[in-house]
């Protein structure tokens, strides 16, 4: 009868991990290209609407940024649980908007201040009241061109 | 000659390194979107004669607190939005309450008409804003429905394609042929 065990253990050959710091390398530059640096953390709770008709915003440095939504928890006991104004990762008033803008504005390159957008991400069930007041103020700072931050959405 | 086998480098470490940047990536970094409705205000300046815009050209779009839209006195779906600015702007009929259109010299074009159409949208303090985007998306969708149409009329090719193209002479031939007029009243209280 034939013999089919094998007379020495034979040791399974290592798997070779050479190319996994490869694969990790490309998920690494995947996410280097897809994602953008955290500014700060949010100080109000802004859930994103949603439309059709969005536009990418290139050029970063001639955006700012103004939230508006509720306070997230920890802040809720000082500024309440209204909708609050967000400039610059903290809660301001209304009334500080145009000074703000116009800090802003200066730090961007003098040739192109009037090409500033503002961004404005608003949360979704916020009243249009506050919304107008701060649209109101931009006018007054005659920051004209404004961006409703919205994600897009597909049918 | 004896050739020497180059010893084989261990690479087992560099996974470790790699993920190390991986996660301090992941951690620091935001998938943020930087997309959104692009809009002008009007300056705060006030200008003296408004011009007066015929009841006929106007398409008035009020949105209340509890989120009810009304175009032109009817009440109106979201989703119903788009369809009726369409229509309106348009005026396919040429009916006498509907918008004029003025025969306009474009350049690089020629004469065309172009309706003179005009949306305003007019909100109260307590409308959503969620809901307040929506028909601000539905109304530049209409605008952007009619651009496609011309698109394909005048140059038979699609609008997008137009602009993906980066045709910018015939983008703005369109853009002139049909403006988007949308333009925002300062908020009442509408019941």
């Amino acid at each position: 009868m034939a013999k089919f065990t094998r007379s020495g253990e034979k040791e399974t050959p290592a798997i070779s991990t050479a190319s996994l710091p490869d694969i990790i390398f490309m998920l690494l530059f995947f996410f280097m290209v897809s994602t953008t640096m955290k500014d700060s953390d949010p100080v109000v709770t802004v859930r994103p609407v949603s439309a059709k008709e969005v536009t990418q915003l290139e050029r970063k440095e001639l955006v700012t940024n103004i939230s508006i939504g509720k306070p997230i928890e920890k802040f809720q006991k000082v500024f309440g649980k209204e909708d609050r104004v967000e400039l610059n990762g903290s809660i301001r008033n209304i009334q500080d908007i145009p000074s703000f803008i116009a800090n802003q504005r200066a730090e961007i390159a003098e040739a192109e201040q009037n090409k500033m957008i503002v961004s404005l991400k608003i949360d979704k069930k916020s009243k249009m009241g506050i919304v107008t007041a701060v649209k109101q103020e931009l006018r007054k700072a005659s920051a004209l061109k404004i961006s409703y931050s919205a994600l897009p959405k597909y049918e | 000659m004896a050739r020497r086998k180059a010893p084989e480098l261990n690479a087992g470490s560099m996974a470790d390194i790699a993920f190390l940047l991986l996660i301090f990536f992941l951690v620091t970094t935001t998938m943020d979107t930087q997309t959104g409705i692009f809009r002008k205000l009007p300056p705060m300046e006030k200008v003296d004669n408004p011009p007066k815009i015929e009841k006929r050209n106007l398409l008035s779009v009020l949105v209340n607190k509890q989120d009810q839209i009304q175009m032109n006195g009817e009440e109106v779906r979201i989703s119903e939005i788009t369809q009726k600015a369409r229509e309106f702007i348009e005026n396919k009929t040429n009916s006498e309450d509907r918008p004029e259109k003025k025969m306009t010299q474009i350049e690089g074009y020629g004469e065309a008409e172009v309706s003179k159409g005009v949306v305003s949208l007019q909100n109260d303090r307590g409308t959503t804003y969620e809901v307040y985007i929506a028909v601000q998306d539905a109304l530049a969708t209409a605008f952007e429905q009619i651009r496609e149409d011309k698109a394909r009329e005048v140059y038979k090719k699609s609008y997008n394609q137009l602009v993906q193209d980066k045709e910018e002479e015939k983008v703005e031939v369109i853009k002139k042929m049909v403006p988007m007029s949308i333009s925002e009243a300062e908020p009442k209280n509408i019941k």
